[in-house]
This record gives structure tokens, C-alpha cells and sequence, in this order.
């Protein structure tokens, strides 16, 4: 536990210590202030056509800005993770400190469980920024604030499943830019996985858009908490870190 | 404290260590002597649970590093090759690192700190960033780690490589001071680093073990030798080298001749003698009966240089370093 701590300490550390999570920050904050305005702009004009031509029904925020808003930081956060984990032990293979990690009375598990979470620690915070956004939709309207904390669950699962992926590419080279290359593809594929199911309805098309990550998503973008996604993205995690462990081990024997 | 018995490491298609049998008893300090490529890193890797044998058993402390590399690892101080830092670290911040990852109890971690750093003279550049720091004290960071938790066995791979001269001599003796409480095996190509600090070397080329014994014993098999220089001058026309040689090769108690220079009538050779044998008055005797001129017969100094050399070099490792 404590091993998990420094770990997870010393990993959030070097990606404080570099630019690289500022700049991931700077990047997000552009892009989804960007969307925001766009998604708030639209808002802003349906709502006052609708006003003009008598509906007085109000429009639902929740449903006109922050759901869109929230799809398009799931398939943002898709870019986002291979930055975050291509170092992850890739790094550290190259630079030869995996010797001291893996000479140290540390389970291979406590290295994997405090590098995830402190992968997890940098996706939260950059998604934190779009949370400041959204504190403009408190002053001006009454958004339901629940829907938007399923939404960012949602998110940071999504992305936690992504980022044990990206780790366990991580293990496999000693080349960062490969690793952020390969994790960049296998996010590719995992979100454009659902997109056969708008012309083919075959069995294997349906298994494939079960395997898309945004198809999981979607139901937490409209405020649904189900727990067969949360179950899809759980074991997408579980599975992720498995293979990490393993083929940490397997380093060794190929060293 | 330290069990290898019959271990081999194979990577994908190199061997890298061969069939490797030494033990190290508690409190001793061993040099672990071989060219380049002869498969000393890769061994260090396996005693300190980094690498898994391929076969055979290796015991640290009592313990297999397979079936309890936990156990093993909390006894273990270990240098790599190249010192494991993370750039981005400061010196102190990097220490308290390791020292959690060593399990330090968090009431002991600063005393400790305190003293590695004082150990390996770290004073100055506490406080420096770790991408900032000179080769030679990156390597003696890298010391720092190893020792931090005061580890029942310390694995030091080339602990003295880029360190200046009086950094090397007071490392030697930190490793000396340190000895005692603390078996250590350090690996080195410079020889009389094994002669200052090592009570006994354990010699390997191409991931086979050449010679295990003490530094004197060793030294006194050199000194119990000799080597001779030769030279033999044709009296009337030109000499045949291959006929000298099988001559000399001839001499009651001569180990082996190399051949050292060769002109039209006249070739050198370098001949050495079986332990405890004086051969030099039998060779000039032979060489003269012969029908040839001796023109040089010198006594050559054996060092350790050269019989790790000797011992690197030969092709059938086993007959060279067959004693023990
Ligand atoms: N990761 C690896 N994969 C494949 N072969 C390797 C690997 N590491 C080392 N080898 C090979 O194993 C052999 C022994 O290498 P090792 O690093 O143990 O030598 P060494 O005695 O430490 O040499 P040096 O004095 O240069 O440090 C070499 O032939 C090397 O090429
Ligand atoms: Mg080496």
C-alpha cells in the first residue's frame, strides 16, 4: 500500500515536473472551450427562436448543451490517453530504472496500481478544467447537476479502461513514441468499433459495437447510470492491468 | 550468503552464462572479473530477482530467487550498470523514494537519508536536480540507493566506472568499511581493484567460469610459476620456428609456449612453466643442444594483468582454471 503511494507520488510528479500535463491541459481547455461556446451559442439561439414564435416551453439544458458536450470530451479524452501512458514504463525500460523498481521488495501489482491511478490522477484533473466551464451553466441556468456527475463517472471510466490498455502497450517497448503510436491506434479502433452498426446487423457486428468504448458511453452522457457499462468498463480495466502484470513478468524472462 | 549452483541464462539465441557454480560466505567481499560481454551484469541480474534463471538454483540469504524473490529483494542492495535516476528528481527527493520502496520505516527514512548521503559524499549536490548531475556522481547516487537500507548483501555492477581517482579510493574503502556486516560482490574490469578490495575473485569469460579462489592464493599460483622470454638465433642458416617451439614444448615442467616474434634465423617465444617448476636451466640446455644460440633468456614478471589475460583468453577455459 505504501509502495502504491510513492509509486503513484513520484509518476504524478514527473508528470507535474514536465510540460507535458500543462500542455495536455492548455490543449483540452482550447478545444472544449471551443465546444462549449459552440454548444451554448446553439442553445442561445434555438432558445430565443422558440421564445419568438410563442412556445414558452423552456429548453432542457441538461439535454441541449451538456450531453453533446460531454460525447464530444469522451471522444477527445481518446487523444489524450496515449500522451498520458506512452511513458508509463516504456520510460523506465529505456532509462534502466525498471532495475530498481523491479529489485525493490514491490510487487509487480503495486508498480501497476500506483502508475494507473496516477494516470488516472492526470485524465481527472485535465477533465476537471471543463468542470470550470460548466460553473457558467449554474450561474445562468438550473442545469440537473446529477446527469453531470454520471456523465464524468462515465468519462473517468472510459478513460481509466483506455489508460490500462495504454499501460500495457506502455510494457511492451522501450520506445515512447511507439507506445503512444500503438496505444493512439487501439483508441482508434476501440471508438470506431460501434460505427459497422449502422449498416450491418449481423452477429459480429453486434459483438464489435459491444467492444466500442462510446457505445458504452452513451447512456452515461444522458445522466443513465447502468450497470452493465459500468461492469464493460470495470473489466475493460481489469483486463488492461491483468495484461500489464503479465507482461511485466514476462520482461523479465525476455528481459 | 550467496549460493549459485549450475546456473545457466540464455537469452533468445546467446548463452550468456554457462553452467556457473560459486558460493559467497557472509561478511566477504568478491570481485567478479571478465571482459566485456563475459556475462557478469547478466549474472548480477539474476542474484537480484531481475532476470530468472534459465536453469540452475540461486540462493541469496537462504532464499530462491524464484520461489521467494520478495524475500530476496529486501536483503538485496543493488548498482546497476547504469545508475537507475530519474532526471526530473532531486538528489534527497530521490533517495526518500527508494527508501519507501526499501520499506525504511518512515521515522528511520530522513536518519538514513542523511547518512547515505554522507557515506557516499552527496553533500554538495543535495539538492540538485538528478539530470544535472556529473557521471561521477550520478554513479555515486546510484550507490547511495544501494546501500540506503543497510542490505545484508550488496550487488555493485562496475561501482567505480566514471568515478575520478580519489573518488575511486575512497569508494574502494567506503566498500571495504562496508564489508563485514554486509557481502558484497562487485563486478570490475580493473585488476588491482580485485587486489585492494576483493578477498576473493571469481573469474568468467564468454558466461564461463575460468577461476574462483582467494586474491592470495591466486597471486601465490602466479608467483609459484614462471615465465620466461626466449630468443634462439640459427648458427648457420635459417631456424624453423615450429621446430624450436616442439623443441622447448619438449623441456621437462614447461607448461605452454607462445610464440612471440619470428625473423629469418632467429624467433622469440614466451614460455611458462608449471606450477613450482624452475625451468630456465633445463631450456638453455635444451636449446643449445639443439644446435642453436641462445641469445635472450629472460625471467618475465607475472602479473595479475596478465593472468587474467591468460585465463580470459584460452580457449578451454577448464584446464586453465582447473584448480579448486
Ligand atoms: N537483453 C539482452 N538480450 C540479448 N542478449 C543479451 C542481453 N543482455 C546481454 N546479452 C548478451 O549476453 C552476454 C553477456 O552480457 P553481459 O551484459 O552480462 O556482459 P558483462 O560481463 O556485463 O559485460 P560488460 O563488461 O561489457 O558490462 C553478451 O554476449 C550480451 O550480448
Ligand atoms: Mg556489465
Amino acid at each position: 500500500m505504501r509502495n502504491t503511494w510513492a509509486i503513484y507520488r513520484k509518476e504524478l510528479k514527473s508528470y507535474f515536473a514536465s510540460p507535458i500535463a500543462y500542455l495536455l491541459m492548455a490543449a483540452f481547455a482550447l478545444i472544449f472551450g471551443y465546444f462549449f461556446y459552440a454548444a451554448t451559442a446553439i442553445f442561445v439561439t434555438r432558445g430565443m427562436e422558440s421564445q419568438m414564435m410563442g412556445r414558452g416551453m423552456p429548453m432542457d439544458m441538461n439535454e441541449w448543451v451538456i450531453r453533446p458536450l460531454l460525447m464530444n470530451v469522451s471522444v477527445i479524452a481518446l487523444f489524450l490517453i496515449p500522451m498520458i501512458t506512452m511513458r508509463l514504463f516504456a520510460e523506465e525500460k529505456r532509462s534502466g530504472t525498471i532495475e530498481l523498481l523491479m529489485t525493490s521488495p514491490v510487487r509487480d501489482v503495486e508498480i501497476i496500481a500506483g502508475k494507473w491511478l496516477a494516470a488516472e490522477t492526470l485524465l481527472a484533473s485535465i477533465l476537471g478544467i471543463s468542470a470550470l466551464n460548466l460553473i457558467f451553466l449554474f450561474i445562468h441556468g438550473q442545469p440537473d447537476w446529477r446527469p453531470i456527475l454520471i456523465g464524468y463517472l462515465g468519462l473517468l471510466l472510459q478513460g481509466g479502461a483506455l489508460l490500462a490498455i495504454g499501460a500495457f502497450i506502455s510494457t511492451t517497448t522501450r520506445n515512447q513514441i511507439i507506445a503512444g503510436g500503438a496505444t493512439f491506434a487501439a483508441c482508434l479502433l476501440l471508438w470506431i468499433l460501434d460505427w459497422v452498426s449502422s449498416y450491418e446487423t449481423a452477429a459480429w457486428a453486434k459483438v464489435m459495437t459491444y467492444l466500442s468504448v462510446v457505445t458504452h458511453f452513451e447512456p452515461f452522457s444522458k445522466g443513465i447510470l447502468d450497470t452493465k457499462d459500468v461492469v464493460f468498463y470495470l473489466s475493460v480495466i481489469f483486463l488492461g492491468l491483468f495484461l500489464t502484470a503479465r507482461s511485466m513478468e514476462s520482461l523479465r524472462w525476455r528481459a | 550468503m550467496i549460493k549459485v549452483d549450475g546456473l545457466t541464462k540464455r537469452y533468445a539465441r546467446t548463452v550468456a552464462v554457462d553452467d556457473i557454480s560459486f558460493e559467497v560466505e557472509k561478511g566477504r567481499i568478491v570481485g567478479f572479473l571478465g571482459p566485456n560481454g563475459a556475462g557478469k551484469t547478466t549474472t548480477m541480474r539474476v542474484l537480484t530477482c531481475f532476470l530468472p534463471p534459465t536453469r540452475g538454483g540461486v540462493e541469496v540469504g537462504g532464499f530462491d530467487v524464484l520461489k521467494q524473490p520478495l524475500e530476496v529483494k529486501r536483503r538485496i542492495g543493488y548498482l546497476p550498470e547504469t545508475p537507475p535516476l530519474y532526471p526530473e528528481m532531486e538528489v534527497t527527493e530521490y533517495l526518500n523514494f527508494v527508501a519507501s520502496l526499501k520499506r525504511i520505516p518512515k521515522a528511520e527514512t530522513r536518519q538514513r537519508v542523511d547518512q547515505a548521503i554522507e557515506r557516499c559524499s552527496l553533500g554538495e549536490v543535495r539538492n540538485l536536480l538528478q539530470s544535472k548531475l556529473s557521471k561521477g556522481y550520478r554513479q555515486r547516487v546510484g550507490l547511495a540507493q544501494a546501500i540506503i537500507h543497510n542490505p545484508d548483501v550488496l550487488v555493485l555492477d562496475e561501482p567505480t566506472a566514471g568515478l575520478d581517482p580519489k573518488q575511486i579510493l575512497e569508494t574502494r574503502q567506503l566498500i571495504k568499511n562496508l564489508a563485514g556486516d554486509h557481502t558484497i560482490i562487485l563486478s570490475t574490469h580493473i585488476l588491482p581493484e580485485v587486489e585492494q578490495t576483493c578477498e576473493q575473485v571469481i573469474i568468467i569469460n564468454k558466461g564461463k567460469l575460468v577461476a574462483k579462489d582467494t586474491v592470495d592464493n591466486l597471486t601465490r599460483r602466479l608467483r609459484g610459476s614462471e615465465a620466461v622470454a626466449v630468443e634462439v638465433e640459427g648458427r648457420d642458416g635459417p631456424l624453423d620456428a615450429g621446430e624450436v617451439r616442439q623443441r622447448l614444448e619438449q623441456v621437462p615442467g614447461v607448461s605452454r609456449v607462445l610464440a612471440k616474434a619470428g625473423g629469418q634465423n632467429r624467433c622469440s617465444f614466451e614460455v611458462e612453466s608449471l606450477q613450482g617448476r624452475s625451468i630456465r636451466a633445463e631450456m638453455a640446455r635444451a636449446v643449445v643442444e639443439a644446435g642453436w644460440n641462445l641469445t635472450e633468456l629472460r625471467p618475465v614478471a607475472f602479473s595479475l594483468e596478465e593472468i587474467f589475460l591468460q585465463l580470459t583468453a584460452s580457449e578451454e577455459p577448464a584446464a586453465a582454471g582447473g584448480e579448486k
